[in-house]
């Protein structure tokens, strides 16, 4: 890696902590994904991506703003690419995976938050993200109670933005969504200084549902009853595309996914037979946060789908913009697609998911479910318990988790998945 | 039926047993500090009593959280998995166990034949567990095993804390109030037996429980267990040796044939 001091050093950075990040993220991504066997070519791209996160990237970040164009960071899946895209913004989903930021959190926050949200904030207080260190601004949401509450906090360090949701999937809750995406447009506009046009918005979908499309493309490979390719590598393709540029994604996941499609076809196995396959929902799982698959792979079962914001819930579903003559039109379809599709326990009751959970475990071929949540999401906890019944009646193997992204309960975690594959076993 | 061994690596004992259809010898060593000497000290032993000879070994099976510590000595299978087993050896009508080790506390829902349903878990703090009440008894100035001859005309004195270092604190004002020990001792068990109740309520399911573990030795908690589910709840001597019966039990489907 070239050295990046000095851009570092230019964001404001505090280079010496930052330091210590850079130094622990190479071992750790060797020991959890080097480790695997027969890992496909494809997946190169992504090492290189992750090498190079505070890296390249940021470099290409700087110079589109050096070229006017803004970067705007966002937390939930409900805040529109598309939108920032067509206003010649960049958007990058902030990562907020990593321990290493969750102290600096607990010191603007309470303790009992979940951890995405106190290493989120914490990567700022810290200055240790170069990705917070570039964005123009900040789209926050109100979701969680954890999150719209952090958002104040956040506003007196950062430049932040909130997108009022609704609590509802009501037509009242759609009115208040459509609005929310209409103040976001302008608020959008203000920033970058552009405006929506048709042609720029429709070429904006067209991009995003492509990254939507390869990453549906790559998921369907893992439906083969010899999986090509581990659940650790599509969950870290799946982390990439969050801030990597769409259009480079998208042909590198091609790429990957037609690899992927020739392993089936050759019949190669990367798990022993036998090997169980885990549907896992719930909460986020964001870069680098990779605890939980590395445990459910190297104990007997491979995760073969993600019920999740990372997972089918960012890319499942398109902009259906049939029809749409006009700016306000595309933004309906667009308002449509996230409201409609998105089955997030922030809102009341949030029914689809459950049925989400039960269809794709059958065309996954999942042999359980893993509900794994971030400690302290008590909407996501609450949601667990009726997910449990649902699948209970079903006839679904369930396994709860909670853990946050410390290390000290490895062991503990193992066991519980070490018992629930062997009870999947007879 | 041929011999097997399974050897329990748990927190705060490791519980051997040798086993041919029914256990034909068991032992108990305090862990110590070094679970892979401790286990390899039950083994030697086991094979020194029956000798057996350590070359020819019968299978096997090692469980409890030091299970991958003993690496040679046989395949690891979980507690969860290995409790299921042996319980419903020991127990047969039961189809739900309980059990309260030295560090966590589960609850396993049966299926046929021994097999896992479903299970709970409580590792992440040492309240209700084992370790708890030895804090306690060390406070209270009584031995672990007076905790399962306590007189039961006395009430149990409510303890609010859940928490090991908070409920110590708590017992210790309570003590300078004059509180009876016995009464406390008592409500220490309850509370206890409260959020071992709740964990099999969220579990469900009906009909006798299996109670296991180092800590079901308790007569009392036995019959505060059943009061607070209203329903039977049975234990045997053999009942703390559960996890290391059901590794046995599991040797004798994987491990070579030796009659
Ligand atoms: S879980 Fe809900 S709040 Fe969190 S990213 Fe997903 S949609 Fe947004
Ligand atoms: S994981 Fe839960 S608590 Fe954390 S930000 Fe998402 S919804 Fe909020």
């Amino acid at each position: 890696m070239a050295d990046y001091h000095k851009m570092w050093e230019g964001l404001g950075m505090d280079l010496a902590t930052h330091d210590q990040l850079c130094a622990a993220l190479p071992p750790a991504f060797e020991q959890v994904f080097l480790t695997q066997k027969d890992r496909p070519q494809g997946m190169d791209y992504f090492n290189m991506v992750i090498a190079e996160v505070h890296g390249l990237r940021i470099q290409e970040l700087l110079e589109h703003k050096a070229r006017g164009g803004k970067i705007i960071g966002s937390f939930c899946i409900y805040v529109p690419e598309e939108i920032v895209l067509a206003l010649g913004g960049i958007m990058v989903g902030l990562c907020a995976g990593s321990e290493f930021w969750v102290p600096a959190g607990e010191q603007v926050l309470p303790r009992s938050l979940c951890p995405l949200i106190k290493a989120g904030i914490g990567a700022k207080v810290s200055r240790t993200c170069p990705y917070f260190q570039s964005v123009d601004l900040v789209v926050g949401e109100n979701t969680c109670d954890g999150k719209k509450k952090a958002w104040e906090v956040l506003g007196d360090i950062a430049p932040t933005y909130v997108m009022d949701l609704p609590n509802t999937k009501s037509s009242a809750g759609f009115a208040l969504f459509r609005r929310s995406m209409a103040d976001l447009v302008a608020k959008l506009e203000e920033v970058t200084g552009n405006r929506l046009t048709f042609d720029g918005l429709l070429s904006a979908i067209e991009t995003v549902d492509r990254k939507r499309a390869v990453l549906q493309r790559l998921y369907e490979t893992r439906k083969a009853p010899k999986v090509p390719i581990s659940g650790l590598d599509m969950l870290l393709a799946s982390q990439v595309a969050f801030y990597d540029d769409a259009d480079r994604f998208v042909s590198q996941a091609t790429a990957l996914a037609e690899e992927c499609e020739e392993r089936i076809k050759t019949g190669k196995a990367i798990f022993p037979g036998g090997t169980k396959r885990l549907l896992v929902t719930g909460t986020p799982i964001v870069v680098p946060n990779w605890k939980v698959h590395k445990i459910i792979e190297t104990s007997g079962a491979v995760v073969v789908v993600e019920e999740n914001c990372t997972g089918t819930r960012y890319f499942e579903s398109r902009v259906d913009k049939s029809g749409a003559s006009t700016v306000e039109e595309l933004v309906d379809a667009i308002s449509h697609r996230y409201f409609d599709r998105i089955h997030c326990a922030c809102f009341t009751p949030n029914e689809g998911r459950a049925d989400d959970v039960v269809r794709l475990a059958s065309e996954y071929g999942a042999d359980g479910v893993v509900g794994l949540n971030l400690s302290f999401c008590t909407t996501y906890q609450v949601e667990n318990e009726k997910l449990r019944k649902r699948l209970q009646s079903e006839g679904i193997p369930f396994l709860a988790l909670e853990t946050d992204y410390a290390s000290g309960d490895e062991g503990q975690l193992r066991t519980r998945i070490e018992a629930f594959v062997e009870s999947l076993g007879r | 039926m041929k011999q097997s061994i399974g050897i329990d690596l748990g927190s705060m004992g490791i519980k051997a047993v040798l086993f041919d259809g029914s256990v034909r010898d068991r032992l108990m060593i305090p862990t110590g500090w070094n679970p892979r000497e401790t286990g390899e000290q039950a083994l030697r032993e086991i094979y020194a009593r029956n000798g057996i000879d350590p070359s020819d070994s019968p299978p096997v099976v090692l469980t409890g959280y030091g299970r991958n510590s003993l690496g040679k000595a046989g395949p690891s299978v979980t507690e969860i998995t290995c409790h299921a087993a042996g319980s419903a050896f020991l127990f047969p009508g039961a189809g739900t166990v309980l059990d309260i080790g030295g560090q966590d506390s589960k609850a396993i829902s049966l299926g046929r034949e021994g097999t896992v349903n479903d299970f709970l878990m409580n590792d992440k703090c040492a309240a209700g567990t084992g370790r708890f009440l030895q804090v306690m008894a060390a406070l209270l100035d009584m031995e672990l095993d007076d905790f399962s001859r306590l007189p039961e005309d006395v009430p149990p004195q409510p303890i609010s804390s859940m928490c090991t270092v908070f409920a110590e604190s708590e017992v210790v004002s309570l003590l300078a109030r004059g509180v009876d020990k016995h009464s406390l001792a008592l409500g220490l068990l309850d509370s206890i037996a409260g959020r071992a109740c709740a964990m099999l309520q969220k579990l469900g399911g009906s009909g006798p429980v299996a109670f296991t573990g180092g800590v079901s030795r308790s007569r009392n908690l036995v019959r505060l267990l059943e009061k607070r589910l209203g329903r039977p709840v049975v234990t045997s001597s053999d009942a703390p040796y559960a996890g290391a019966i059901g590794a046995a039990l599991i040797a004798q489907k994987s491990g070579k044939s030796r009659s």
